[in-house]
């Protein structure tokens, strides 16, 4: 939990509210604002968080009341161990929700990226089976490679064609989950027995290499925001004051350092457990791919361009048919990450992979971390706070001695609220 | 009035053009002078859209030819459109909501450094300047997104951009459809800001006052054809009805619209 609030803040706050803050340059001369006052950089939040853009704000305090009421029922909740736990469970979720996330700001949905990520994880297990030997990194970059590929075809023919995404990809959950039978045989399984492609899960990072590798994030995405803002202010741009650059860094350190703390706490029974578990470090990494692609890139400002009004970005110049195939690429592509992540949590691969649950998880933790489901707002954090959401409430609920059945009730009613919340925003800020 | 001396920046020359068996333009001449406002009426379906579609590369003339600062040009797309520096504000559906003022300013023509992450704080400097010389002041931040604009303000962001990128030649399409009346001022101002700063203005537009207000010339069509084309001080609002819908008028101006000064 404590690892989201930090990137959070990291790929969200540099690009966008920095950006964003830059707001209040009305017009007056640009070089002659000189002096940046704390009032002016927060009458320029406050201005965003009033039409609409309240960014993670909601899903990060529903997040906390969530494990203040869990905790509250069962002391056991935000102990180490189960933390840790919680994050690897939510893994699979935030990466394919990740994924959704570039559908979801076109405005379009991919149902297919549940079996498509089980298409990932097959043929990872497959090329690096005894008999055919690949080294895991290559059976990986084949598997990930083909799931982009998929996201093409299934791009091309929503673009080309114009068919509804609804359909098509509908039409890919079933395929994908055929193709995955006829490879492994009705009820069939795949074992995996790779120690690196398993270790994605199971391994941990030393303590001393997870505090390394914690400071060199820390240290990447503190000089981001420091040297963003202190250009900003440079230049005479609406910025944060230097003291609130200073604070964002700092909190994006606290932060890490409370997750490599949890991380390195022994939660192990029998012998010690210690250390960040690998899988954290493919989601942060996910996550800041993302970000900077979304946040900082054409492709990125395309894909919200056309999700808020593909007919502008048309007019624009924009070559609409590619950024929305691209954009269905990258989809398949995460969902493919996520398929390995799957895959290596089970260390097998088999028939009982649920993708058309998987898919509804993913674009439910999209939308409950604050994704629009009709285009144009939405961020790959959102994946990663939804994601926590849904893997909160399972793993809380079970941890009570749950059913199934209530924790499905319960995250639906959760996601309704998400979606009520997004569009309650979306008619407040079309004033 | 500022009439420019030599050619006119752009020229029409007899273009037509037709859908299957409806002649949307025919025969139509037209010459357009920088510094100038030259307003477009007609009545529905007299073929303005067609006409400006045609100066903004949406659609291609079958006949006729056009000509940029005298020399003839094929203008294929939007993308040639804006290389010549002809930019179109359209009615609507021209800015996305869910940006900024400075990346719908800047959209499809980003500013990048190092050839591949944006540079936002160039383009926040270059729309804030471009917005200020416009004298388009009540936006209160160019970070704020197009949603939380008024439809004035929405219409002025069109503009700026449109401005920004040099262009020579801007087309308006009703770009006062939709709004009140000192948003309408607002917009019209602006439109009288780019004439004057030299460039040439193609104002589409159904409403008489707006034309009368800011036009320096009227061209008239009807079923496609250019009926009349005259300064606005020898015109009043009845005349230009008489042409929109019967082609002709034997009337003479009257004096009576005060603010057809410009």
């Amino acid at each position: 939990m404590t690892k989201v609030e930090e990137p959070g803040p990291s790929g969200e706050i540099d690009p966008d509210l920095a950006a964003e803050a830059a707001a209040e340059t009305e017009v007056t001369d640009v070089p002659e604002l000189e002096v940046q006052t704390l009032r002016d950089y927060a009458g320029v939040v406050w201005l965003r968080i009033r039409s609409g853009e309240s960014g993670v704000l909601p899903v990060v305090g529903g997040l906390l009341v969530i494990s203040a009421l869990f905790q509250s029922l069962n002391s056991n909740f935000l102990s180490a161990g189960n933390l840790v736990n919680l994050l690897i469970q939510g893994a699979v979720y935030m990466l394919l929700a990740m994924g959704e996330v570039f559908a979801l700001l076109l405005g379009e949905i991919d149902l297919s990226i549940g079996f498509v990520s089980g298409i990932g994880g097959i043929i990872t297990a497959e090329l690096i089976k005894q008999q055919y030997g690949w080294p895991w990194w290559a059976a990986i970059i084949v598997a990930l490679v083909v799931c982009g590929a998929i996201g093409v075809l299934q791009g091309t023919i929503i673009t080309r064609l114009g068919l509804p995404s609804f359909i098509v990809t509908l039409a890919g959950l079933l395929a994908w989950q055929g193709v995955m039978l006829l490879i492994l045989g009705a009820g069939g399984s795949l074992p995996i027995n790779d120690k690196v492609v398993n270790n994605i899960v199971g391994g941990n990072l030393t303590p001393a290499a997870s505090w390394a590798v914690m400071i060199v994030i820390v240290a990447a995405v503190g000089a981001q925001i420091w040297l963003h803002e202190s250009r900003r202010r440079s230049q005479g741009l609406v910025a944060p004051p230097a003291g609130v650059s200073a604070l964002k860094i700092a909190g994006v350190a606290a932060a890490g350092v409370a997750l490599v703390m949890v991380c390195n706490t022994n939660r192990g029974r029998l012998i010690p457990i210690r250390g960040m578990p690998w899988v954290v470090l493919v989601v942060i990494a996910v996550l800041g791919a993302w970000t900077f692609l979304l946040g900082r890139t054409k492709f990125g400002r395309y894909v919200y361009a056309i999700g808020g009004n593909a007919e502008a970005a048309r007019r624009a110049g924009i070559k609409l048919a590619r950024i929305r195939t691209l954009a269905f690429m990258l989809t398949s592509f995460t969902a493919g990450i996520a398929g390995i992540v799957y895959a290596s949590r089970l260390q097998s691969v088999s028939t009982a992979l649920d993708g058309g649950t998987l898919v509804l998880y993913a674009v439910a933790a999209a939308v409950i971390g604050g994704t629009s489901l009709f285009g144009g707002r939405g961020k790959a954090v959102h994946g990663v706070l939804g994601g926590l959401v849904i893997a909160a409430i399972d793993n809380g609920m079970s941890l009570q001695g749950y059913s199934a059945a209530a924790k499905y009730v319960v995250t639906a009613l959760v996601l309704l609220a998400a979606v009520t919340i997004d569009s309650v925003v979306r008619r407040n800020s079309s004033v | 009035m500022t009439p420019t001396d030599g050619e006119p920046l752009l020229q029409l020359r007899g273009v037509s053009k037709s859908f299957g068996a409806v002649h949307a333009l025919q025969d139509v001449s037209l010459d357009i002078d920088a510094g100038q406002v030259t307003a477009l009426a007609g009545d529905n379906g007299a073929g303005k859209s067609v006409l400006i579609k045609c100066i903004a590369g949406i659609h291609t003339p079958d006949t006729g030819e056009i000509l940029w600062k005298g020399g003839r040009v094929h203008i294929r797309t939007p993308r040639d459109a804006a290389a010549l520096g002809i930019e179109t504000v359209h009615q609507d559906l021209a800015l996305c909501d869910n940006l900024d003022i400075v990346q719908n300013m800047f959209l499809g023509r980003e500013r990048l450094r190092w050839e591949f992450t944006l540079d936002e704080e160039a383009m926040e400097k270059s729309a804030a300047k471009t917005l200020h010389s416009l004298a388009v002041t009540t936006v209160r931040s160019v970070r704020q997104p197009v949603k939380s604009l008024s439809g004035g303000q929405r219409q002025s962001v069109a503009i700026a951009k449109a401005v920004l990128w040099n262009s020579e030649l801007v087309i308006m399409d009703e770009p006062t459809a939709a709004l009140g009346v000192a948003q309408t001022a607002m917009v019209l101002s602006l439109v009288r800001t780019l004439a004057d700063r030299g460039l040439a203005v193609l104002l589409v537009s159904h409403n008489m006052n707006d034309v009368f207000q800011v036009a320096d010339r009227i061209a008239v069509l009807r079923l496609g054809r250019l009926v009349d084309l005259r300064p606005t001080r020898e015109s009043d609002p009845q005349i230009v009805v008489d042409l929109m819908t019967t082609g002709t008028s034997t009337r003479t101006p009257q004096p009576a619209a005060p603010e057809a000064t410009a």
